[in-house]
């Protein structure tokens, strides 16, 4: 650890609150160029996707479980069941392979 | 004033117990960093002080990976940019006549799911609608990050490593949807995953910070989008 985790969250939420203080306050001009609103468009996709991959194959105790958990999620976000339905079920996916692996090999 | 104060509660009870069981996960993968600072009130204080889902997730990673301040600036910056976006939109929405004061106020818990709320009212929005509605989801973001610490503390490591996902579940329920539905958005999804894995599997790619590889990607595929899929000019009320 390089800094104290409160000096982390001051730049956050320092630079989180400027971003959303300034368009009401200050630059109230709305954005025209649609290169940039097409950027903007993409953002929060693509930059949870790329959280997401490969990160979650490691997020449980073995690759078998995140895989099962990771599928459950995909194919119950494709038929877009809710947010709390998916995060329980895959979930529970993982739970069950992984005592399935502790108990039966 | 109390009127529309009361009205904006109740338009953010669902969003408010949304962000509980989202938070909550949060919580829980805060819980396995101790040794890097985290703990129940340092996990609440940055839910209270940030509001951002993918934005604070990003930054446990981060923290983890022991990023630099400039980095951790840069990646908040990229990541939470969408919020002016928003902020242009709502302020369109905002009465003339609105103070500097409740301005700078209100722009505090503009989060994807109250923009998206305030945006389908009937307008103008009046600054005690606006702090109705954002102080019961930012409380249930800060209570979900607390009680996910200390659940995070207690329970069992078959639980807590299976709830460990739960946030990657809610993040994919959030972009699956979308992916779906719009051909675009599904192109530039697989790209910057494809990328992600690079700057996670290749050698001498792989010492980048994780936070700011999640940047790189970021950047990479949102810029690719948008010069080969500008979006259509009607498509643009994020």
């Amino acid at each position: 650890m390089r800094y104290n985790i409160y000096i982390y969250i001051l730049v956050m939420a320092t630079v989180t609150y400027l971003i959303r203080v300034l368009p009401l306050t200050v630059f109230k001009k709305k954005i025209k160029n649609k290169y940039i609103l097409s950027f903007l468009h993409y953002v929060p996709y693509t930059c949870l996707s790329a959280m997401i991959v490969p990160a979650i194959f490691y997020s449980t105790s073995s690759l078998l479980s995140a895989v099962a958990g990771f599928c459950v999620a995909v194919i119950l976000g494709y038929f877009k069941k809710g947010l709390v339905t998916v995060a329980v079920s895959a979930s529970l996916a993982v739970f069950a392979v992984e005592m399935l692996i502790k108990f039966a090999f | 004033m109390k009127k529309d104060f009361l009205k904006g509660l109740r338009h953010s009870v669902p969003i408010a117990v949304g962000y509980f069981a989202v938070s909550f996960s949060f919580g829980i993968l805060t819980a396995k960093y101790m040794k890097f600072g985290f703990s129940a009130v340092s996990s609440g204080i940055l839910s209270l002080t940030n509001v951002t889902s993918a934005g604070q997730f990003a930054a446990v990673t981060a923290i983890v990976g022991g990023s630099g301040l400039v980095e951790m600036a840069i990646l908040q910056f990229i990541i939470n940019l969408r919020y002016a976006l928003m902020g242009f939109s709502l302020n369109q929405k905002l009465p003339e006549n609105m103070s500097l004061f409740q301005r700078s106020v209100i722009a505090f818990g503009n989060t994807d799911e109250i923009f998206a709320v305030a945006i389908s009212d009937k307008y103008p929005l009046s600054f005690h609608y606006m702090l109705g509605l954002e102080s019961l989801p930012i409380f249930g973001w800060t209570a979900g990050t607390v009680v996910g610490f200390l659940a995070g503390e207690i329970l069992p490591k078959s639980v807590t490593t299976a709830l460990g996902i739960a946030l990657y579940g809610m993040l994919i329920s959030i972009v699956m949807p979308v992916a779906r539905q719009e051909k675009s958005v599904r192109t530039v999804v697989l790209i910057s995953i494809a990328l992600s894995c690079l700057f996670f599997y290749i050698p001498l790619l792989n010492v980048v910070n994780s936070g700011f590889a999640v940047v790189i990607c970021t950047v990479l595929s949102s810029s690719f989008g948008a010069y080969f899929f500008p979006v259509k000019e009607e498509e643009n009320e994020v």
